[in-house]
């Protein structure tokens, strides 16, 4: 997936090559992401989708090394993340941020939001309050909040949608150049969403960020990416520019995940028997392509053999036997 | 699609009488549901939708008879000509299985943790249908396999833990058909579920109500979910019901502000990557300090001063079966969304 | 451009400020410790008598305008002794918990926050502590270093540390698996300063209302021991001591083992009460609703 070595500029901001995490479950092995690569280019903004138990979040943590990756090297801006130990990874970390699907349990709630936001410029030694006071207020009023109501409140003074605001707004104020963000809207009510969506946006213009953007709902995810990787069971399925994976999905599970979203009008009628039932367990995962137990296209090589991810035309990449 | 529920087609099975809930709060009380009147007849589907907070799940308790303790209801419940908020607890507890059954958000809630999901079953049909452990049993098995649960007899001996959400889900939903109720009420049944997921738990619940005639009343904070399933919606917010059509009429053309804004925030299959969605800004009302005109002037684009003084009324003036409540009621048929964005 | 939603939430968000409503029963405890505690401070410039003083002359006096309360079976002034028997059960009350929730809250925290060999290592220390037959281990170190407040302190103080211990781990336990301490470390913060900025502030609250509980505790334990001997020895006062001599003549004078157990029986309502109380106030959620 990763693009050919050339000029810096043209590398991308974060490359994930071959990397897998496991987990120890009761004495076997969970394989949560196995041997995925992607690559995110600077001021780009990748979609990754999947369903629950698919190992999105884990790939994200992975990426910012909160979980120590078993095989695989992360690279970011030329740095392998993965090879920084201790102060090093410490000190990276103000250059990539993350943000989190339930906005209330990721603040403290005994501290208030000034002092939130404050925090991460505390942490990488802005020793100037005054300083520090400035910054907090010009980001506090980049999210939309007005610094002087809301810096002295604690967190449960507010609402879900706020409280990703508030997140939003500690993620920006050390100016990372990347932000992942795990499920940020899954926890809100569409119309809140729709505000929060739209901020997102406007911070990546503002900011100048390169997003990796964790959903489970492809309409959320097509609302704010360039590209979108699609995860199952821990493996890639396919990766494809937006616009190209909405008019066409070239993986029979994209194909479902959109089938599955529920439109607004009632003159489309609900698809029904949708590929019927869930994810297998992860602990063990089908042999062969991961997803032959449900995929209605389902041949029987499926069965057997892992298909490799291969490209196609117009940037796209996909792992599925329909394309050998 | 046959036309409005409440007209004299048939008799309701369901009638919500100008129903207001109470609550006791820190900061006063907080009137969560408002004069509401509703009604449903048998084997029909009504769909509440609305923010988080506007009382979709009070009013749903008020029905059901399930309100916390400190909660204050006015108005009737009338349910098989019974008003429901007269019975003794007893009537009700009968009540509860055969003819009202509820589907929480979260199934974790519902079931109990330490029992396994087969005992959870046999329970519930020995205590309302009488039937013995073996019949129980095998009747419990059969109600699994028809919500999709694939080796029920194993499934049986489990507990609730050992399943994921959308299993938990489907043994919720088998829980609750299992003395084939007359009126399902589904408590955001999805919002806690993978969009795949959500679809087939949807779908089962469309199936197994149009199989067993049973009225449901679906509610959820996403107008997409009502729009395939539902015969009628009602939108609510800030504790009334600001429109309410039938589902076909509803979407062909909405009058409320609130109901095409709610609409026009869905991310949109059709429209372009990176285009702002059309968000309603602001949030709703403090509950405790009601609005003295419309309670979504402050978010409204339409808003003028008439609709901060006076509250308009739910209102049908033009007999169309599709009552609202506004001052400026958005006129003519629909053309896109993304066109009434600001 | 972001909508400011702020403004219309002023109004919904300023009057949740608590609304401390304290019951008059937690009034009435507050005054009662407030009583207490100064009594025994200032038990020296106190116009009381000597509560060591005999007066073989007066003895089991019931109460009088010379000796308020009355007299003990030795003559001496029920009063005094009472007073002068607070400052002993305070003090051990009151510092033997310090020492547990002081040590406690450290070795919890470290283990609920780190989990691993160090944890393993904790609560196997703090088991152990927990398997010593409390009695025996005091009348040990009490036999062996004397009975002296400072070495019942510490014995009760050490032997409280284990339910500090577990308490404190169990909520960093929890805690740990919060997002909000995920995102410090996302931002890169040290793990001492996880431990102090995040979690201390959200471990201390219920560690208060369980201190104010061990209080409590102590206070009866003290009494205990000291009914039984093991306590401060005579002729220095203690209520436990107190109830236990006055046992002794609960038929011709009962007040003489009546007061100290009335007096022992307020102070750890008291502090029970405010330490549920505290907690109510303390917690950030508005609440009930
Ligand atoms: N700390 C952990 N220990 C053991 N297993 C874990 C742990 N965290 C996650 N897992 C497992 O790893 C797999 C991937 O989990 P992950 O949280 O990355 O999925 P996800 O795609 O983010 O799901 P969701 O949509 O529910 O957030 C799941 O099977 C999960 O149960
Ligand atoms: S490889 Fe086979 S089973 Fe897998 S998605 Fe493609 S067709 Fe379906
Ligand atoms: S009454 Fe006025 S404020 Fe309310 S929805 Fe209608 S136009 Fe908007
Ligand atoms: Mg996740």
């Amino acid at each position: 997936m990763s693009g050919p070595g050339g000029p810096r500029s043209d590398e991308p901001l974060l490359s994930v090559q071959h990397l897998t995490v496991e987990y120890a479950v009761g004495g076997k092995t969970l394989s949560a992401v196995s041997d995925v690569s992607l690559a995110v280019g600077r001021g780009e903004t990748l979609g990754l989708v999947g369903e629950s138990g698919c190992g999105k979040s884990t790939l994200g943590r992975a990426v910012l090394q909160l979980n120590r990756p078993t095989a695989g090297k992360v690279t970011f801006d030329g740095t392998e993340l993965t090879k920084l130990e201790g102060e090093a990874m410490r000190l990276m970390r103000r250059r990539l941020q993350l943000i989190f699907q339930d906005p209330i349990a990721s603040l403290n709630p005994r501290r208030s939001i000034g002092d939130i936001v404050a925090e991460p410029l505390i942490i990488s030694g802005v020793k100037d309050k005054a300083e520090r006071e400035r910054r907090v207020r010009d980001v506090l009023s980049a999210v939309g909040l007005d610094p002087d109501q809301v810096r002295g409140r604690l967190p449960h003074e507010f609402s879900g949608g706020q409280c990703q605001r508030i997140c939003i707004a500690r993620a920006l104020v050390l100016e990372p150049e990347l932000v992942i963000c795990d499920e940020p809207v899954s926890a809100l009510d569409v119309s809140i969403r729709a505000q929060i969506l739209n901020l997102l946006e406007d911070m990546k213009r503002r900011y100048g960020l390169t997003l990796l953007f964790i959903a489970h709902d492809l309409a959320v995810v097509k609302a704010v990416s360039d590209r979108v990787a699609v995860m199952y069971l821990g493996r890639l399925c396919e990766v494809s520019p937006t616009e190209q994976l909405f008019a066409k999905p070239a993986h029979p599970y994209t194909a479902l995940l959109l089938e599955a979203i529920p439109l607004p009008d009632p003159t489309v009628k609900p698809a029904t028997n949708l590929a019927v039932g869930e994810p297998p367990s992860p602990l063990s995962p089908p042999p062969g392509c991961r997803f032959h137990t449900r995929c209605p296209k389902a041949m029987d090589v499926c069965r057997q053999v892992d298909p490799p991810m291969r490209p196609l035309d117009g940037g796209r990449a996909v792992a599925c036997h329909l394309y050998d | 699609m046959s036309g409005v529920v409440s007209g004299a087609v048939s008799a309701p099975l369901l009638s919500v009488e100008g129903v207001a809930v109470e609550l006791p709060t820190p900061r006063g009380r907080l009137r969560a549901v408002d004069k509401v009147d509703l009604a449903l007849a048998p084997g029909r589907t009504l769909g509440i939708v609305g923010e988080s907070g506007c009382g979709k799940t009070m009013l749903s308790r008020a029905i059901l008879q399930l309100l916390p303790k400190r909660a204050r209801l006015e108005g009737r419940v009338m349910f098989g000509g019974r008003d429901l908020a007269t019975l003794d607890p007893e009537s009700l507890r009968r009540l509860r299985g055969p003819e009202l059954a509820v589907v929480f958000q979260d199934p974790m809630t519902s079931l109990n943790p330490v029992l396994t999901i087969g005992t959870q079953i046999i329970e519930t049909l020995q205590a309302h249908l009488g039937m013995d452990a073996t019949t129980a049993f095998k009747r419990g098995t059969e109600l699994l396999a028809a919500v999709g649960i694939p080796a029920p007899g194993q499934r049986m001996r489990q507990y609730p833990h050992q399943l994921s959400g959308g299993m938990r889900q489907r043994v919720a939903i088998a829980i609750a058909l299992s003395c084939e109720p007359k009126l399902l009420v589904a408590d955001e049944p999805t919002t806690a579920l993978d969009v795949t997921v959500q679809a087939q738990i949807l779908d089962l619940l469309a199936r197994e109500q149009q199989r067993r005639h049973m009225a449901m009343i679906l509610i959820t904070h996403d107008l997409g979910v009502v729009a395939g399933r539902t015969d009628e919606v009602a939108v609510m917010y800030a504790g009334r019901i600001v429109e309410r059509a039938p589902t076909p009429a509803l979407f062909a053309r909405m009058r409320m502000p609130y109901t095409e804004a709610l609409l026009a925030a869905i991310p949109k299959l059709d429209s372009a990557p990176h285009t702002a969605l059309p968000a309603i800004p602001g949030r709703p009302p403090d509950p405790t300090r009601p609005l003295p005109g419309c309670s979504f002037a402050p978010r409204c684009r339409y808003a003028d001063e008439l609709c901060g003084r006076a509250k308009p009324a739910l209102e049908d003036p033009d007999d169309a079966g599709a009552p609202y409540a506004c001052w400026h009621p958005i006129s003519g048929a629909r053309t896109s969304w993304s066109a009434s964005s600001p | 451009m972001a909508v400011l939603e702020i403004e219309g939430d002023t109004a919904l968000v300023s009057p949740v400020r608590k609304r401390h409503r304290l019951g008059g029963l937690f009034l009435a405890a507050v005054a009662w410790i407030v009583l207490i505690g100064l009594a025994a401070i200032l038990a020296g410039v106190l116009p009381i008598q000597s509560p060591t003083d005999l007066d073989m002359l007066a003895r089991r006096e019931p109460p009088s305008a010379a000796h308020w309360l009355g007299t003990d079976q030795l003559g001496r002034d029920m009063l005094s002794r009472l007073i002068y028997g607070a400052r002993i059960s305070l003090t051990v009350g009151l510092l033997a918990p310090v020492i547990g929730v002081s040590i406690g809250a450290c070795l919890g925290m470290l283990a609920g926050y780190f989990r691993g060999r160090l944890e393993a290592f904790i609560v196997g220390g703090v088991d152990v502590l927990l398997a010593f037959p409390p009695l025996v281990f005091a009348l040990a170190v009490t036999a062996y270093l004397g009975q002296t407040v400072l070495n019942i302190t510490l014995v009760i103080g050490i032997l409280g540390i284990p339910a500090f211990t577990r308490v404190a781990r169990a909520v960093t336990l929890s805690l740990s698996q919060r997002e909000f301490v995920v995102a410090a470390r996302a931002l890169g913060a040290t793990d001492s300063r996880i431990l102090v900025r995040e979690l201390l502030p959200n471990v201390a609250l219920p560690l208060v209302a369980f201190f104010l509980l061990g209080v409590a505790v102590t206070i009866v334990v003290e009494g205990a021991l000291s009914f039984l001997g093991l306590g401060v020895p005579p002729p220095a006062p203690s209520w436990g001591s107190m109830i236990g001599e006055g046992r002794e003549s609960l038929d011709i004078a009962p007040w003489l083992a009546f007061l100290p157990a009335l007096f022992m029986f307020l102070s750890v309502l008291s502090f029970n009460i405010v330490g549920d109380t505290l907690r109510a106030l303390t917690d950030p959620r508005p609440g009930a609703l």
